[in-house]
C-alpha cells in the first residue's frame, strides 16, 4: 500500500505534456468555433415556419444527440475518404466529428433561446417592417444569446472532455501523450494522475464561471439550459 | 382549568430586527384563542415559535405545564435557552398546525395524508391509523375524499383534510395561520365551519385570522398583536367591539370583513 | 470510383454486435447500481448542508463532474492497481470509474430535486414531529423522486454513451466487437454505420420514454 510517489520524471518530460495539451487545445478551438458557427445554422433551422427545414434540422440534431461521440468518431474515420474522397487522419475525423457534435448540442441552445424572445418582440419587428432575416439579426438573436451564454459555456466543457476521444485514433493530444508516457516510463499512477489534475484544474473554474453567469443571466430574467 | 400552552416573555428577532417582544400568553384547555392584527405584525411569526419552526430569540415556551429546552447561563450571566432536536419533534407531534396553503402532500390521497403522522410517530398500525383518520376525516366532513389525491380537491376540501391531518396526531393545542386567506371566498365558509364544530367540541385552539366574524363567534378571547406586541387583549365583546385602544380602534375601521353573526352550523 | 457498399457481410456478424451491446448494457447497469447509492448520499449531504460532511461532499462532487471518463477510465485501469496492489478487471475498473463520475451528476440531480420540493412542504412535515430522516424518507425524496425521473433517464443515456469507452481498456463491449468485425471482414465504414444506427435506435427510445415520463409526472400542483 505505501506506494513510493515520484513525479520528477514528469517534470523532464513536461514538454511532451504540454505539446499534448496544446494538440487539444487546437482540437478544442477548431471544433468549438465551428460548432458555434454549425449550431447557429441548424438552430436557426429549426425554428424556421418551413416544415423541412425544421425536419432536416430535427434529424441532425437527434441523430447526433443518440449517437456515442465515440461511434461518429470513428465513423467520420473511416468514411471521410469515402464520401468526399480525401486522405484520413486522426485530426481530421476528431475536427469533423466534434464540430458536429458541438453543432447539435449548440442547436439546441440557440433554438431554446430563440423560443425564449417573446412573440411580441418579432411582432414589433415586422411592424416596423424588418425581413425575417433582419428580425432575427437585430431583434431577437441580440436579446437571446445573453441568455444562452452559460449555457455555452457548459458545451465547452463538455467539449474539452471529448476531445480526449481523440486518443482511441492515436491523435496525440494530452491523453494520448500521457499514455504514451505512462507506457514508456511504467508509472500510470503519477502520468494519468497528473492528466486528472490538469482537466479538473481547468474546468473546475470554467464551470463555476458557468454557474456564476446562470445566476446572473437567471436574475435578470430567462434561463437558456442545454 | 389546566393551562395547556403558556409563553412567558416571548421574543423573536430576525437580525436586528426586532418581530416579537415581551409576548406573554396563556391558553388554557378547551379555550379557543383568536389572534388579530394587520400584515407583518408577527402573528405567523408567533404561531412558528409555539411549534418551533422557527426558534424564540428570548423567553420561554411550556407546554402543559412543561418547560420547553433546557436553561443554560452563558458566559455574560444571561439565560438562553436550548434546545434539542429530539425534544423539539415531540413538542410539534403535540402541538398541531393548519397553513395557510395547506401543504398537504401531494403524492398521498388525503387518507395517506392523514395517516402518516400517527403511523411513522405515534406507531400505530395501519389499520388503527385508518380508523383514526376516518374518525377525523369524518369530524371535518369530508370523510367521502379519503382516496383522492391534493389534486383532485377543491381548496376549502384541501384545508380539512389538512386540518384532519393535524388532529389525527391528538396534539393538546391546535394552531391555524390564516387558515382561510388562500381559499376563494364561496370555500371560506366551509373551513369556518369545521373550525368553529372543532371549538364547540372542546378542542383547544390558536387562531390567527382575519375572519373577524369567526373570531367574536367562537373566540373565548381575542388579541391584538401589533408590532410584535400584545397590544390589547380581552373578550371578543371587550376587543372587537368595545376596544380601549387608538391602535386596535383603527385597524377595526380599516377592516372591512367584519361579518358578524357567522357562520350558522349546518343542521346536523 | 465509387464506394462499392456491402452491407450484408456485416448482418452476419449482428450476433457478435449485439452481444458487445448487451456487454454495454450490462457495464452501464453496473455503474448506475453503484452511482444510485452514492449519488443519493452525496446529494442529500449537499443539500442538507450537513456539517463536515457537505465540503467533502462538493468536493467529491466537483470533481468527478469535470473529470473526463476516459482519463478516469484509464486512471482506474492502468493506476489504481499500481496504487492498492490488486490488479482488477476491466469490468471492474470501468465500473468504478463511469460509476463514480455518474453518482456526482446524480448528486447534483438529487439536490436540485430537493430544492424543487417547496418550503411549504418540509415545514407540513415538520410541524407534524416528523426528524428529518422521516421527512426525506416519506414526503420529501418520493416527491423529488417523481421530478427526477425523466432526467434520471437522460443519465442512464450518457452513461451507455459513456460505457462505449470501455474498448480503449479492452473491454468487449460493442465499439471494440466492432473493431474486431471490422479488421474481420475489411468493412470498418459498413461495421459503424450498422453499429452506430443500433446505438441510435436504442438511444433515441429511451429518449422517448424520458419524454413520456415527463409529461406523465409532471404533476398539476396547486
Ligand atoms: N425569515 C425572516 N427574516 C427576516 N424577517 C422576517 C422573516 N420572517 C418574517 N419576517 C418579518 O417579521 C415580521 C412579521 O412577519 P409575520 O409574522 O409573517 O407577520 P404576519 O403573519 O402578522 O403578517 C415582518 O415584518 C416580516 O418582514
Ligand atoms: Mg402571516
Amino acid at each position: 500500500m505505501s506506494y513510493a510517489w515520484d513525479f520528477n520524471f514528469l517534470w523532464a518530460l513536461g514538454p511532451l505534456l504540454l505539446g499534448g495539451l496544446i494538440n487539444t487545445g487546437k482540437l478544442w478551438a477548431i471544433a468549438f468555433s465551428s460548432g458555434l458557427a454549425i449550431g447557429l445554422a441548424f438552430g436557426i433551422m429549426r425554428t424556421v415556419p418551413s416544415r423541412i427545414l425544421r425536419g432536416i434540422g430535427m434529424v441532425y440534431v437527434e441523430a447526433i444527440r443518440n449517437t456515442p461521440g465515440l461511434i461518429l468518431l470513428i465513423w467520420f474515420y473511416y468514411a471521410l475518404p469515402i464520401l468526399v474522397g480525401v486522405q484520413s487522419s486522426a485530426w481530421l475525423a476528431a475536427c469533423v466529428a466534434l464540430s458536429l457534435y458541438t453543432g447539435a448540442y449548440s442547436a439546441e441552445i440557440y433554438r431554446a433561446g430563440i423560443a425564449s424572445v417573446e412573440a411580441g418582440q418579432w411582432e414589433a419587428a415586422r411592424a416596423i417592417g424588418l425581413s425575417y432575416a433582419h428580425q432575427m439579426r437585430y431583434i431577437v438573436l441580440p436579446q437571446a444569446v445573453m441568455r444562452m451564454i452559460p449555457a455555452f459555456g457548459n458545451r465547452a466543457i463538455e467539449l474539452a472532455k471529448a476531445t480526449t476521444l481523440a486518443s482511441t485514433l492515436a491523435f496525440g493530444e494530452l491523453l494520448f501523450t500521457a499514455k504514451v508516457i505512462a507506457e514508456d516510463q511504467f508509472r500510470p499512477l503519477e502520468t494519468f494522475t497528473a492528466v486528472s489534475v490538469i482537466f479538473t484544474a481547468v474546468l473546475l473554474p470554467l464551470s463555476y464561471a458557468c454557474i456564476w453567469l446562470e445566476r446572473r443571466v437567471a436574475r435578470s430574467g430567462g434561463i437558456v439550459r442545454d | 382549568m389546566t393551562e395547556v400552552l403558556r409563553l412567558e416573555n416571548l421574543a423573536k428577532s430576525y437580525g436586528q430586527a426586532q418581530v416579537l417582544k415581551d409576548i406573554n400568553l396563556t391558553v388554557r384547555k378547551g379555550e379557543t384563542v383568536c389572534v388579530i392584527g394587520a400584515s407583518g405584525s408577527g402573528k405567523s411569526t408567533l404561531l412558528r415559535c409555539v411549534n418551533f419552526l422557527g426558534y424564540p430569540t428570548g423567553g420561554r415556551i411550556f407546554l402543559e405545564g412543561k418547560l420547553v429546552g433546557r436553561e443554560v447561563i452563558d458566559r455574560s450571566g444571561r439565560t438562553e435557552m436550548r434546545y434539542r432536536e429530539a425534544e423539539l419533534c415531540a413538542v410539534r407531534a403535540h402541538v398541531g398546525m393548519v397553513f395557510q396553503q395547506f401543504n398537504l402532500f401531494p403524492h398521498m390521497t388525503a387518507e395517506e395524508n392523514v395517516m402518516i403522522g400517527p403511523v411513522k410517530i405515534r406507531g400505530l398500525s395501519k389499520a388503527e391509523a385508518k380508523a383514526r383518520a376516518a374518525e377525523h376525516l369524518q369530524r371535518v366532513g369530508i370523510l367521502e375524499k379519503a382516496g383522492a389525491y391534493p389534486g383532485q380537491l377543491s381548496g376549502g376540501q384541501q384545508q380539512r383534510v389538512a386540518i384532519a391531518r393535524a388532529l389525527a396526531m391528538e396534539p393538546s393545542i391546535m394552531l391555524f395561520d390564516e387558515a382561510t386567506s388562500a381559499l376563494d371566498p364561496e370555500l371560506v365558509g366551509e373551513v369556518l365551519l369545521a373550525m368553529r364544530k372543532l371549538a364547540q367540541e372542546g378542542t383547544t385552539m390558536l387562531v390567527v385570522t382575519h375572519e373577524l366574524g369567526f373570531a367574536y363567534n367562537v373566540a373565548h378571547r381575542v388579541i391584538f398583536l401589533h408590532e410584535g406586541t400584545i397590544h390589547e387583549e380581552g373578550t371578543p365583546e371587550e376587543v372587537l367591539v368595545n376596544p380601549k385602544k387608538p391602535r386596535t380602534q383603527d385597524f377595526l375601521r380599516g377592516v372591512t370583513t367584519f361579518r358578524m353573526p357567522e357562520p350558522r352550523i349546518a343542521p346536523a | 470510383m465509387p464506394y462499392d457498399w456491402n452491407f450484408t457481410i456485416v448482418l452476419r456478424y449482428l450476433p457478435q454486435l449485439l452481444e458487445g451491446g448487451l456487454h454495454t448494457i450490462i457495464l452501464s447497469a453496473a455503474a448506475i447500481a453503484l452511482a444510485a447509492p452514492i449519488g443519493v448520499v452525496m446529494g442529500v449531504i449537499r443539500q442538507q448542508r450537513v456539517p463536515i460532511l457537505a465540503p467533502i461532499a462538493v468536493a467529491y462532487i466537483d470533481f468527478f463532474r469535470t473529470s473526463v471518463a476516459l482519463v478516469l477510465i484509464c486512471w482506474c485501469y492502468f493506476a489504481l492497481p499500481v496504487l492498492i496492489g490488486v490488479t482488477l478487471s476491466t469490468f471492474t475498473a470501468v465500473t468504478i470509474a463511469i460509476g463514480l463520475q455518474a453518482s456526482a451528476y446524480l448528486a447534483e440531480l438529487v439536490r436540485a430535486g430537493l430544492q424543487s420540493i417547496s418550503v411549504g412542504q418540509w415545514e407540513a412535515a415538520r410541524a407534524l414531529g416528523m426528524g428529518t430522516r422521516l421527512r426525506l424518507q416519506y414526503i420529501i425524496l418520493p416527491q423529488a423522486a417523481r421530478r427526477m425521473i425523466p432526467v434520471f433517464f437522460l443519465l442512464v443515456i450518457e452513461v451507455f454513451k459513456t460505457s462505449t469507452l470501455a474498448g480503449f481498456v479492452t473491454y468487449p463491449e460493442i465499439v471494440y466487437e466492432a473493431y474486431r468485425v471490422a479488421t474481420d471482414i475489411y468493412r470498418p465504414i459498413e461495421t459503424f454505420t450498422i453499429v452506430g444506427a443500433i446505438c441510435f435506435v436504442f438511444l433515441f427510445s429511451l429518449g422517448r420514454i424520458a419524454l413520456y415520463l415527463e409529461r406523465r409526472y409532471a404533476v398539476v400542483e396547486r
